[in-house]
């Protein structure tokens, strides 16, 4: 990968830190520690700028327009859907659907493919460590069907029990969808070989990469995954923008999601033809700005290597494990082989909302609470976890700040 | 840590530590579950009301330190309230952690006053109190936080 911020080989975290304004505020009078980056991450100056640069130089609808500055920022908006399909590897930029987020994505996704497909006595495969935004649509879905939710189980350490996994695959399953990586465990997912025995048995998949996408470089046609979604807001990039990709043939022959605006090609009041994909899901004026932050934020992330920030952040995660091992009265929720991204703790005999107050007066930010993953919280016994999470520019300073601080809540609540 | 031990008094870490009256009350003749969905905590609020007057409280549950201390010291409190002044105190109290002011005499539940400075632990505290009033209403479903 190469280095445009003039990087060399080695990881330059500290030089990494100063792209993200933000890092230099202060709570409490400390310095911010920031791990929440999987609750939502920081922004580094090119995002900014980059949505910026739209309204001060070079805003108007994209798809309409006849002037200049519109065709200025449709040039933009396709253009970030070009980095789109870069940074997934997708075949073709038509596959790229810009959305909200990996929410909306997943809603997209159970309400045109699920709504056609799926009948009564059907099923949708899932996991028990799903996200409550891989689980809600489904079990929406299946109320307006008939159809029923499979949830194959996971172990003590959190991993998929594949076996389990691929007996569940049935004649009714139509579809397996499925968490990439984590977000209460940091468990990553053996994608790829579950993408090929569910495709073995004529199975669909979608991989919901929410937390993926920021940690591992991810190629769609290796994964040979059907959908793959994820936020742009967890990968630097501003919120109230995501992706779906699909295969094209998939959404081809999908019915459209929203009616109204950009998702027709002609309306009359007897007939409407649709819009090709991957207009035919993006009704109405599109998030233009944000589109074209979120291709600021990946050509950020290109520019520094996926590879590299793998490398950086798997690192730090070692490093924090054993850190946070070290602590007395420390119980780790998630101790799949294969993680990426969070280190997912209680600590006996206190609160997880207890250690987060108090880590918040040390300056540290952490997240507190069930991680919309209440079936996580139940398959460990715990009504809630305390989660510290790691992004490209977090330190070992601020694991080591992490650990005393919950040292000092034992010290409290001793 | 100033603003914390404001919020982390001795007396609701004494409370954390050594909850009083946790634990099913066999007699009760009110009961109510609360929820709250932010964290997941759940508490159960049982009483035994002879006339107008509560002669018991005790309640169930797990959650942190604030809830617990607060589940704690409000069954102490209540002991022995006719009904008007249990509700009473619940007004005084939800006053006291949303910063609001109030006539009502709290006692050692002002212990409680570092609360309305944690917007984010408002929740915790009033866990306890809102089931209680659930109890005291008469209500038979599960209450929210929210």
């Amino acid at each position: 990968m190469s280095a445009p911020l003039g990087i060399s080989a080695d990881y330059d975290v500290e030089r990494v830190r100063r792209d993200f304004p933000l890092l230099r505020e202060r709570a409490h009078g400390k310095p911010l520690v920031y791990l929440d980056s999987a609750n939502t991450a920081q922004k580094p100056r090119a995002v900014i700028d980059a949505e910026r640069d739209v309204y001060e130089h070079y805003y108007a609808n994209v798809h309409r327009g006849v002037y200049e500055i519109s065709a200025r920022a449709e040039r933009a908006f396709e253009g970030a859907r070009a980095t789109v399909q870069r940074f997934l590897n997708a075949a073709e930029r038509r596959e790229i659907v810009l959305v909200r987020g990996t929410t909306e994505a997943i809603n997209l996704v159970a309400a045109t493919y699920g709504r056609r497909r799926l009948g009564a006595g059907d099923e949708v495969l899932i996991s028990a460590m799903e996200h409550h935004s891989n689980i809600v649509p489904w079990q929406m879905l299946c109320e307006q069907t008939g159809s029923r939710l499979n949830v194959a189980p996971i172990t003590d350490s959190g991993e998929i029990e594949l076996e389990e996994l691929e007996r569940r695959l049935g004649p009714r399953t139509k579809l397996l969808s499925l968490v990439h990586v984590s977000n209460a465990l940091g468990t990553v997912n053996p994608a790829k070989q579950i993408v090929a025995m569910a495709h073995q048995r004529g199975v669909p998949v979608l991989l919901d990469g929410a937390q993926a996408a920021a940690h591992l470089p991810v190629d769609v046609q290796d994964l040979d995954c059907d959908f793959y979604c994820f936020s742009g807001h967890k990968l630097y990039g501003p919120s109230g923008i995501g992706v779906l990709y699909g295969k094209a043939a998939l959404l081809e022959a999908m019915p459209p999601f929203h009616g109204g605006g950009d998702m027709i090609k002609s309306v009359s009041f007897e007939k409407t033809t649709y819009n090709d994909i991957p207009y035919k899901f993006e009704a109405g004026t599109p998030n233009i700005a944000g589109t074209i932050g979120l291709g600021a934020a990946l050509e950020y992330v290109m520019g520094l290597g996926m590879e590299r920030i793998a490398a950086h952040e798997a690192e730090l995660l070692r490093y924090g494990t054993q850190l946070l091992r070290e602590v007395p009265g420390v119980r780790l929720i998630g101790t799949a082989r294969e993680r990426a991204g969070v280190v997912s703790f209680v600590l006996e005999g206190v609160h997880p909302h207890d250690i987060g107050t108090v880590l918040d007066y040390e300056g540290i930010a952490i997240r507190t609470g069930h991680h919309c993953a209440q079936p996580v919280m139940e398959r460990f016994g715990v009504p809630a976890t305390a989660r510290a999470s790691l992004a490209l520019y977090n330190t070992r300073a601020e694991l080591d700040a992490l650990a005393s601080g919950l040292r000092k809540v034992r010290e409290l609540f001793a | 840590m100033s603003d914390l031990q404001e919020l982390y008094q001795e007396m609701i870490l004494d409370h954390t530590r050594h909850p009083r009256n946790r634990g099913e009350l066999p007699q009760a003749n009110r009961r109510a579950e609360g929820f709250n969905p932010l964290c997941g905590d759940k508490a159960t609020v049982y009483l035994s009301v002879e006339g107008d007057r509560v002669t018991d409280a005790r309640f169930t549950g797990k959650g942190c330190s604030i809830s617990t201390a607060s589940a704690s010291m409000m069954t102490d409190a209540i002991k022995g309230k006719t009904l008007d002044e249990a509700r009473t105190l619940f007004e005084g109290f939800h006053a006291l952690i949303t910063g609001q002011a109030t006539a009502a005499d709290l006692g050692k539940l002002v212990v409680f006053s570092g609360v309305s400075e944690f917007p984010a632990r408002v929740k915790c505290a009033s866990l306890a109190w809102h089931t209680l009033k659930a109890a005291l209403d008469g209500e038979a479903t599960e209450v929210s936080t929210e």
